[in-house]
């Protein structure tokens, strides 16, 4: 028997807070020893020569280039976006980022600066980052950002609502803001640093997914911990067990203290090794991140020249 | 060999749309450990009363890289005349210099011991994964790491071996006999080793036929220690010299780990003798996984349990009891799994399974394998690209697994596991136990009460829950039934090598 691909394949005939309980109780567990173990093992891939400039390129490729400071101007943003179009000047074998991620005023002077190139903007929303205020007023201020011009909707779930169990407020708010994202890529922050356990961000990652979500994403970023490995492959695992069980194909974006080319290749090993190749393209990943670029830069001359060179031989985005 | 990579489709509703297909596409390059800093003799003679010795038989023969097949180097073969030269120099090592010695000077000596092992392991892994097949990523984390920290953890008891079991004054036993296998030769030395001196014994040790190198190089470290002559001697060579260190009259304490058959010739010869004896035999492990367990944990538990070191490990967890609801979804993870291990040259540092130890082994492995497939299991094994040269196995499973196939009942030593199924908690322990083996047990669940109670009832001499493969110089290790007696780290392991009065 062969069904087609249905996020509600999932879900219990009717949506209410005892049902989504169940469900939530019948998604399995994650034991923390082990998976420390089995990041730890995959930290230990030795990722040299060519298999290393496929990986740093693929990381450029991957990358939302983010600015979301209180202080971010337009010209820092047409900036960034230049960075993210060619990230090395001059230099086209370098590719240019998946997106820039801005807040909600940049939107229009993103999307004019990237017009054309292939580069997406994506924009925080929902009250970024804490979330707090009413389900009316974030689908609102989404409705607001799609008007403006954004290609994505990076959203943050009432962790508050999540933590005292409240499972519907929470599904029922993601729908509600997937609705209004209309074809837009919605992501789903589940600001993992916030949750309680691994136990958490599994069910947290399932319920994004069954409630409409394209991409799951550990943090804002504004918290610490924000993404680390172990959270990364708990919600690459629900992922592929949510595939498993609906066909359905939801992306993965680890975002916020990511800074090195060493981590983003620990993080590629990551999901090489649990979700394949499938999963291996900015369609499907991403790395939130604002410092990452130049290091990954920086490696990829070295691998070209066999020399680091000055930092100052990079732009600032 | 059969090369089936066919995933059986055995959920009952697919959906279409996204599949995981492992292993992915990003290929990684070849990340070689360069073996310069190792240096091998062209020949290596007995190292007995500090010194080097030629083999009175002036017999010697090649060892190999199982991986290459190439020969790394020539061992003496030592027979009974320098078995009884080694014993002598134990003998005076023990009763002039390492019995009368302080407990804290002998800690002094094994510290340094320690620390040496540490300054060299790079040296000492790379000639481990060269001379027995085992990946570089196990030989670097795994074995020569614990075989110093069971050196650190017994200099540790040197000295507090009053502390150890109050009330009783516990001495030395005087000469051991050690006999170990090729699966872990280093740290099996270690574990034999470093107990036998902390306590005050001397040591004889034969290692095995085709890994005598780390041993050798252990040799040569105890030299350069200054560790005195005659209190850790060297004899190698196969079946035969290990048969006749064991037998050999003043010897007080053998200590062997390996086959069953062997260790039941040994527990034969030496009755009626007061000759002290521990045996580390074969298992027959099982992993009992709940419904109710984190599935993907389990799964690289249960991966790492079988396929680490290739499967050549004692305690291997080579039957899986998996409850019948989860059957067809913890198989399907299971092969998913079994697609991403790299097999190929153990010096590769992103091997995960590397090259079967020797023709002998890979024979055995494939008649057993073979037996399974005749026997009606359904056998399943991943793509995989071998090496031309060497000994290899691909990583195998057998579904549909009866209790009374050979594969369900024998130590087959490699990477196959065997997978059954159980319905309730009473089933998976008279499954678990029926064996002549009694090493380890995993038991996953995440319902604490029932790890208690499945701990009771199983004889393993370890019980692992929701891990697998976790080991401490701290932790006594050892068996029930066929796998032996005595136990090895720990405060119990000090009892093997000495004589409490009781």
């Amino acid at each position: 028997m062969t069904l087609a691909p249905s996020r509600d394949s999932v879900l219990p005939d009717r949506i209410t807070n005892a049902s989504l309980r169940s469900f939530l109780g019948g998604v399995g567990t994650v034991d923390e020893v082990m998976t420390h173990r089995r990041v730890a093992e995959l930290a230990t891939r030795s990722i040299k020569k060519d298999s290393k400039r496929a990986a740093l390129l693929t990381a450029v490729r991957m990358m939302d280039l983010t600015t979301l400071e209180g202080r971010d101007t337009p010209g820092k943003v047409r900036q960034l976006a230049a960075k993210a179009i060619r990230p090395i000047p001059g230099d086209p074998t370098i590719p240019s980022t998946a997106a820039v991620c801005v807040y909600p005023n940049l939107v229009p002077v993103a999307a004019e600066a990237v017009a054309g190139t292939g580069v997406r903007v994506a924009s925080v929303a929902t009250y970024f980052p804490s979330g707090q205020l009413g389900t009316p007023e974030k689908v609102a201020e989404v409705e607001h950002v799609v008007s403006l011009g954004a290609d994505e909707i990076d959203m943050v779930i009432d962790r508050g609502a999540f933590l005292r169990g409240d499972y519907l407020a929470v599904f029922d708010e993601i729908r509600r803001i997937k609705d209004a994202c209309g074809d837009l890529h919605l992501k789903v922050i589940l600001e993992t640093g916030e949750l309680a356990s691994y136990d958490d961000v599994r069910r947290a990652s399932m319920l994004a997914m069954a409630a409409g979500g394209d991409f799951i994403k550990t943090s804002t970023g504004k918290i610490s911990p924000a993404a680390t490995r172990e959270v990364t492959l708990v919600m690459l695992k629900a992922i592929a067990d949510f595939a498993d069980a609906t066909g359905v194909q939801v992306g993965m974006k680890p975002a916020g203290g990511i800074r090195t080319a060493k981590d983003a290749i620990r993080y590629l090993v990551i999901l090489n090794e649990t979700l394949g190749a499938g999963w291996m393209t900015p369609e499907w990943f991403r790395f939130g991140a604002s410092s990452l670029l130049n290091d990954v830069l920086m490696q990829i001359r070295w691998l070209d020249t066999g020399r680091y060179q000055d930092p100052d031989h990079f732009t600032e985005a | 060999m059969q090369d089936t990579s066919k995933v059986t489709d055995t959920t009952p509703a697919k959906t279409t749309g996204a599949t995981i297909d492992l292993p992915g596409d990003w290929r990684y390059a070849p990340s070689r450990q360069s073996s310069a800093p190792v240096t091998i003799a062209d020949r290596y003679g007995l190292f007995i009363n500090g010194g080097w010795q030629r083999p009175a038989s002036g017999e010697w023969f090649p060892t190999i890289n199982p991986s290459t097949e190439e020969t790394l180097s020539e061992i003496a073969v030592a027979d009974g005349a320098d078995v009884g030269r080694a014993v002598k120099a134990a003998r005076n090592a023990y009763e002039e210099v390492w019995g009368p010695m302080s407990g804290t000077e002998r800690a002094k000596y094994l510290f340094r011991i320690a620390r040496m092992i540490q300054e060299r392991a790079r040296e000492i892994a790379v000639l481990e994964t060269m001379d027995g097949g085992k990946p570089i990523r196990e030989s670097r984390d795994f074995d020569i790491p614990q075989a110093a920290a069971h050196f650190f953890y017994h200099a540790g008891w040197a000295d507090k071996l009053e502390y150890a079991f109050p009330g009783i004054d516990p001495k030395p036993l005087g000469v051991a006999a050690q006999v170990i296998p090729w699966n872990f030769p280093f740290l099996m030395l270690a574990w034999k080793i470093a107990p036998a001196l902390a306590t005050g014994n001397t040591v004889v040790l034969k290692p095995a036929e085709t890994t005598s190198l780390t041993a050798l190089f252990f040799a040569s470290i105890c030299d350069e220690a200054g560790l005195p002559p005659g209190v850790v001697n060297l004899v190698t060579g196969a079946g035969e010299t290990g048969a006749g260190l064991v037998s050999h009259p003043d010897v007080d304490k053998v200590a062997f780990t390996g086959s069953t058959a062997v260790g039941k010739r040994i527990q034969a010869d030496l009755a009626g003798t007061s000759k002290k004896l521990t045996l580390e035999l074969g298992g027959k492990g099982a992993h009992i996984v709940f419904d109710d367990a984190a599935l993907d944990d389990a799964v690289e538990g249960v991966v790492n349990g079988i396929f680490f070191n290739q499967g050549h490990v004692c305690c291997a967890g080579s039957r899986l009891l998996v409850q019948e609801t989860i059957h067809d979804r913890f198989v399907d993870k299971l092969k998913r799994r079994l697609a991403t291990l790299r097999v190929g040259d153990p010096l590769d540092k992103n091997t995960d399974v590397g090259a079967i130890n020797s023709r002998a082994q890979l024979d055995k492995i494939t008649d057993l394998v073979e037996s399974g497939v005749a026997d009606g299991a359904e056998i399943f094994q991943p793509r995989c690209d071998l090496p031309e040269r060497g000994f290899w196995f691909v990583p195998t499973l057998f579904t549909d697994v009866s209790q009374s196939h050979r594969i369900a009942q024998e130590e087959i030593f490699g990477p196959v596991l065997s997978i059954l199924t159980f319905r309730d908690p009473e089933e998976a322990v008279t499954k678990a136990n029926n064996t002549p083996y009694g090493l380890s047990a995993g038991v996953w669940t995440q319902k604490g009460s029932r790890i208690l109670w499945m701990a009771d009832r199983l004889d393993a001499g370890v019980v692992w829950a929701n891990t697998f493969n976790q080991f401490d110089p701290a932790s006594p290790f050892g068996g029930y039934k066929e796998s032996g007696f005595g136990r090895e780290g720990g405060r119990h392991g000090l009892l093997a090598y000495m004589d409490t009065g009781i």
